[in-house]
């Protein structure tokens, strides 16, 4: 009796809920790759299966690499994720080490501020953004966004860090400081190694922020060429004619698995960084 | 009498203040330049008739007069009212409910939980490409699920993006799909601070599977959610891309938000003061909307 019950719990309770879960978070992947990989006759074939491929074919992926920018628009991507996030990390621990580890006047204040700089977003500041790049003289190039997305993504690094940064014990820097070394060796031989989790979690946090970012990118990238893969596919994919859903979710397909791959060696790290803010704070 | 200590530049570079602030200004200039000065230059442009490429003129607080007398910026204000609040509860429903799930002892747990975050790793626009795909009124997923199901023929199929009521359903529907999983891992992680010891109390004391939940869980809970809900409030309220790529705003501005419509006045119609206004605009919306949030959260 009391097995019988229990099944029926695991059953209704556990795997119809999570096999629902599953399918609401991953039907748009499967048509995504379904799609990607049929040729327009079957494609556009209303009697075909939909989700089943009858005869996979390369085609739209072949078109993508011949016919369009896409191969730039990855390595542009990836550039401006690598160049920003390591940005975003350094300043972001200059930011955090004092707030989280001394004291000094005006400590409270600058950590609020951090925090109201955090939840800033591009839709709020493009106009003047807009305008203040091209008074630079920086529109239409990588530079522009490699210059804003840290805007973004430096007060957020900050913030995690200040989290990581606090866990290292007060003893140690003092032991180090007694043993004569400098403020800046405490900090660079002792306290930042231990925090390489920290370090971690920023860091693909704000490298899949970086991916995703569109504001900034449609904005300040006009060029084909120096275009990454939001506003490329976006604003070249999408054609006059309705026959391109082949090519398109080709691209969505590869343009998501960099993020998705580096997430998926990183999960824990992710994850961490994702559930800090709220469940610590 | 004790001479003056000699300067020495090491003591004074070791002065915890003095080395603080030799680190925060570095980041700090770079947020100034980058962050607060276009936040007051934002704020000056709203004083300004502006079109590109052009000098400014001083308005005053003509913009906002303006605004406030265009009847699609209140269209706007509305949609991304009606935008935040229903794809809000939506992704706060469902996220709880995803992390009561996931809270069971259940094999490769690491690995699901990871699967189920994937609508919150991909990037948006990519996401989002799909998602007009699938509701594709003529071939997409939707569509033709219910025409094979026999649920609708194929001249009543429904038009998903160009139905303005629908339209706005869906721009709800693909945010809740993206946003849940961000609910349901952060209220997993919050679920498991609880200690299971008290959940043993509440049975003794002769609580079921529901009283366990409402006077347990939940309480406990709160702070988590409340932190929760107002991020994604905040982030949603300011939300561009979505309907950037999944409807432009329309049909008609059905779907327009505060943040598209300022991006269509600034960067379509070339006002900047104006954009600027309607952007800036956010702020005291947002504002009252967060305001009235926590009152009716002290009232529960």
């Amino acid at each position: 009796m009391v097995g019988e019950l229990t099944w029926m719990r695991r059953i209704f309770g556990l795997w119809i809920p999570l096999a629902a879960l599953f399918v609401f978070a991953l039907f748009p992947f499967a048509w995504m790759a379904a799609t990607s990989l049929k040729a327009n006759a079957e494609l556009y074939n209303p009697k075909m299966n939909i989700l089943w491929v009858q005869n996979p074919s390369l085609v739209h992926y072949i078109g993508l690499f011949t016919e369009t920018n896409f191969v730039t628009w990855i390595g542009n991507t990836m550039l401006v994720a690598t160049v920003s996030t390591i940005i975003s990390l350094v300043l972001g621990a200059m930011l955090a080490y004092p707030l989280a580890r001394m004291r000094f006047p005006a400590s409270g204040l600058l950590a609020v501020s951090v925090g109201v700089a955090y939840l800033v977003p591009q839709s709020l500041l493009f106009v003047p953004m807009a305008d203040l790049i091209n008074r630079m003289k920086l529109g239409d190039s990588l530079k522009a966004v490699m210059l804003t997305y840290p805007t973004l993504l430096v007060p957020f690094c900050a913030w995690l860090l200040i989290g990581y940064f606090k866990t290292v014990p007060k003893e140690l820097e003092e032991a180090a400081l007694i043993d004569g070394a400098s403020r800046w060796r405490a900090m660079t031989r002792v306290i930042l190694p231990l925090c390489t989790p920290g370090f971690l979690s920023a860091g693909i946090f704000a490298f899949t922020l970086s991916q995703n970012e569109f504001l900034y990118a449609l904005l300040f990238l006009n060029t084909s060429s120096i275009r990454t893969i939001p506003v490329g596919v976006t604003g070249e994919l999408i054609r006059g004619d309705a026959f391109y859903w082949g090519q398109l979710m080709a691209a969505a397909f590869l343009g998501s698995l960099p993020v998705v791959l580096i997430y998926s060696f990183f999960v824990k790290y992710y994850v961490a960084g994702l559930t800090a803010g709220s469940v610590k704070g | 009498m004790l001479a003056p200590r000699p300067f020495r530049f090491r003591e004074w570079l070791e002065r915890e203040s003095v080395f603080s602030w030799l680190l925060l200004t570095p980041p700090l200039l770079f947020l100034i330049a980058f962050l607060g000065y276009p936040f007051c230059y934002g704020f000056y442009l709203t004083l300004v008739s502006r079109p590109i490429a052009q000098p400014a003129t001083y308005v005053g607080v003509g913009n906002f007069v303006k605004l406030w007398n265009d009847p699609i910026f209140w269209k706007a204000v509305n949609n991304t009212i009606v935008f935040t609040g229903t794809a809000t509860v939506l992704k706060l429903a469902g996220g709880l409910g995803m992390a009561l799930v996931l809270h069971q002892h259940f094999r490769m747990k690491g690995i699901t939980r990871a699967v189920l975050l994937l609508p919150f790793i991909v990037p948006t626009v990519l996401s989002t490409v799909a998602w007009q795909w699938i509701l594709d009124p003529g071939m997409g997923l939707f569509n033709r699920s219910l025409i094979n199901l026999g649920l609708v023929t194929k001249s009543q199929a429904p038009s998903w993006l160009g139905n303005p009521t629908l339209a706005m359903v869906s721009v709800i529907l693909v945010n809740s799909w993206r946003g849940l999983p961000f609910f349901g891992i952060t209220i997993l992680a919050g679920l498991q601070t609880i200690p299971p010891e008290l959940h043993e109390t509440a049975t003794i004391d002769g609580a079921g599977t529901w009283g366990r939940f409402r006077h347990v869980t939940l309480p406990l809970l709160m702070p988590v959610i409340l932190i929760v809900t107002t991020f994604s409030v905040i982030i949603t309220f300011f939300d561009f891309q979505l309907v950037y790529v999944l409807t432009g705003g329309g049909p008609a501005n059905a779907t327009h938000l505060m943040a598209t419509y300022a991006y269509s006045i600034s960067m379509g119609g070339g006002q900047l003061g104006l954009g600027s206004a309607a952007a800036l605009a956010m702020v005291p919306v947002l504002g009252a909307v967060l305001i009235l949030m926590s009152s009716y959260v002290r009232r529960t």
